[in-house]
């Protein structure tokens, strides 16, 4: 049986649900030295901002159980040099690129924005990364606030225009069905689900945190049950929002779980610093499943669990 | 740079607290430079996720196993650990070789390796490697206490002149590398230096050699969750060269350990939290890496 691994996720079509996390895999020039990008789903870049923005001190990083905790800081080129040098090069090789947007402001928001439309031939789609902190607001994460997640999700889709755009939540927040609805309702063409949980870790010998930025966020395996529950949430209350499920991804199991809580693809993250081919393996892996169970089509098992019976 | 399957050859140990693994790795072998690495999965456990870079000490190209490798480590956690446990015939998991190594001199030079505690493990690859391109090698080992000197015997092999440190006199001279530093370099007449070591280590080598115009080249060692250059952890920041209409502030950048290093210029460096790297923008060496390309 022949099965069917694309999706639509909206207008965007996708040749494969299972996509690489943003932060995870540069803007590909490094994974390509170890599988073929047109053969991904998409490849969701480095985060951009309207200034190269230097990162964070270290250490950036320490191992946890199951996972890691990360505060990088979201050091990059700039929107300039993404639509320069990486987006060229993306297209070349025939990769479905996602452009990952960040800023402080809503204002940086809708500037990258705004670059991204008139200079960027070749994006299919714009994830919007709203979990960092707004500058206007106390520094609180602009995805921890309906108002603040729909003034910029409602800028950047003035700015787009036709591109989708799928705003990446938070799950550190008391409703994240409050915060998915008021990211619709300003405009999203779909939801990433979810960023990296808040956490902490503290070095008992030296009584200093971890990392040089004292918190973190915490990626990998560890985080997957959250991912589900937070897709499976927001699936049940907006059913006909497309959702990218991320979070602990390393297999096709992992990859399933989350397709069934409700997401339309998957990206897998962490563990591409494991495994810079894994993608691909939890693309054949969901393939296998498929030919298992007679499924023809992903569409078939979005949303799929079964919750009675 | 691929993934690949390696046997374990053998197990050994070196002295009471380093462990020794040599594994067959033809692909990796063949093209691995000293100050390069591989990046290790550590066992199929899910709750330590991440590999383990580790520097390559030895590599034999030649006899009836293909090219092998050897990595040196102490158990400092679980990764660790899990390879100390591995036997002749386990299979290991390594991407490599990684980042970019050392870069050796373009004429005949005299060259001084200087390795503390662990973190000579390179060294002694890389001193294969000048030895056979006829350079002159002296070497500088230090560590806290004897039993934690790399294999001291090997050293006075590879070297023409060979000084021992330890921190608590128990062998060799009490005191630091940096100690024995400038007297070495006058008596070796050094003209470029390899270092590998712990930061303040490395600092301080760093430190003499711009006070003395000598080329410095420091191996790091990071954290890092890829090594592959996609993760953005195992950042060091450094004084690159200013570019026109840049601010001095603006050339100071956190360049990825894992594939623009782990081989750095020590003058150029800003270590430990420090304002400024030791070296001005003019340290700018006959031994400058290459650009980055890959």
């Amino acid at each position: 049986m022949a099965v069917d691994l694309s999706t639509t996720l909206g207008t965007l079509e996708l040749k494969s649900p299972v996509l690489v996390a943003s932060g995870t895999f540069g803007a590909g020039r490094e994974g390509a030295a170890f599988v073929d990008l047109s053969k991904l789903g998409g490849i969701i870049v480095k985060s951009m901002t309207l200034v190269p923005w230097k990162g964070k001190p270290t250490p950036r990083m320490c191992e946890t159980p199951s996972g890691m905790l990360n505060a990088i800081g979201i050091q990059n080129k700039g929107v300039d040099h993404f639509l320069s040098d990486d987006l060229p090069w993306l297209v070349k090789k025939k990769a479905t690129v996602v452009a990952s947007i960040a800023g402080n402001t809503v204002d940086e928001f809708v500037k990258v924005a705004d670059k991204l439309r008139t200079g960027g031939r070749g994006i299919a789609a714009v994830e919007v990364n709203i979990s960092c902190p707004n500058l206007e607001d106390r520094n609180n994460m602009f995805a921890h606030s309906t108002e603040a997640t729909a003034a910029v999700v409602g800028g950047v889709k003035a700015a787009l225009k036709r591109i989708p755009i799928f705003p990446k939540l938070s799950p550190n927040v008391t409703s994240l069905t409050d915060i998915a609805g008021a990211a619709i309702e300003a405009g999203a063409d779909g939801l990433a689900l979810i960023n990296t949980v808040f956490g902490m870790a503290i070095d008992t010998e030296t009584r200093r945190p971890k990392l040089a930025g004292t918190t973190g966020g915490l990626s990998g395996p560890a985080i997957r049950p959250v991912a589900v529950r937070a897709v499976h949430d927001v699936h049940r209350a907006f059913p006909h929002v497309p959702l990218i499920g991320q979070g602990g991804i390393s297999t096709g199991t992992d990859a399933l779980e989350l397709i069934l809580a409700g997401a339309s693809a998957v990206a897998v993250g962490t563990a591409n610093f494991v495994d810079p081919r894994i993608s691909l393996q939890v693309t054949s892996e969901i393939a296998a499943y498929m030919e298992r169970h007679g499924v023809e089509s992903i569409s078939e098992l979005v949303g799929g669990v079964k919750l009675e019976g | 740079m691929i993934v690949a399957h390696g046997e374990v050859l053998t197990h050994k140990k070196y002295g009471e607290a380093y462990h020794s693994l040599t594994i067959v790795a033809p692909e990796i072998g063949a093209s691995i430079q000293p100050g390069q690495f591989v990046n290790i999965r550590c066992g199929k456990d899910r709750s330590h996720i991440l590999r383990r870079p580790f520097s390559v000490y030895r590599v034999h190209k030649r006899g009836g196993w293909a090219s092998t490798i050897e990595i040196v480590f102490d158990v400092r956690g679980p990764g660790s650990e899990y390879l100390s446990q591995l036997r002749s015939h386990a299979i290991i998991d390594l991407i490599g070789p990684l980042g970019r190594g050392f870069q050796m001199p373009k004429r005949r030079a005299h060259c001084l390796l200087i390795g503390g505690g662990i973190g000579a493990t390179p060294i002694f690859f890389l001193a294969d490697e000048l030895r056979n391109e006829g350079h002159r090698v002296d070497v500088i080992l230090g560590a806290r206490t004897v039993g934690l000197l790399l294999n001291p015997i090997e050293v006075r092999r590879v070297a023409s002149v060979s000084v021992t440190t330890t921190d608590d006199g128990s062998a060799g001279e009490q005191g630091l590398v940096t100690d024995v530093l400038p007297e070495t370099m006058e008596r070796c007449g050094t003209e470029v230096i390899y270092a590998c070591g712990p930061h303040p280590m490395l600092a301080a080598v760093s430190r003499v050699a711009v006070e003395h115009k000598v080329p410095v080249q420091v191996a790091v060692e990071e954290l890092m969750a890829c090594g592959y250059g996609v993760c953005m952890t195992c950042v060091m920041p450094l004084r690159r060269k200013k570019k026109r209409d840049e601010t001095p502030e603006d050339a100071i950048v956190y360049a990825r350990s894992c594939t623009e290093g782990p081989v750095f210029n020590g003058a150029h460096v800003i270590w430990n939290g420090a304002a400024e790297p030791v070296g001005d923008e003019e340290s700018e060496l006959s031994l400058e890496h290459a650009p980055p390309g890959n």
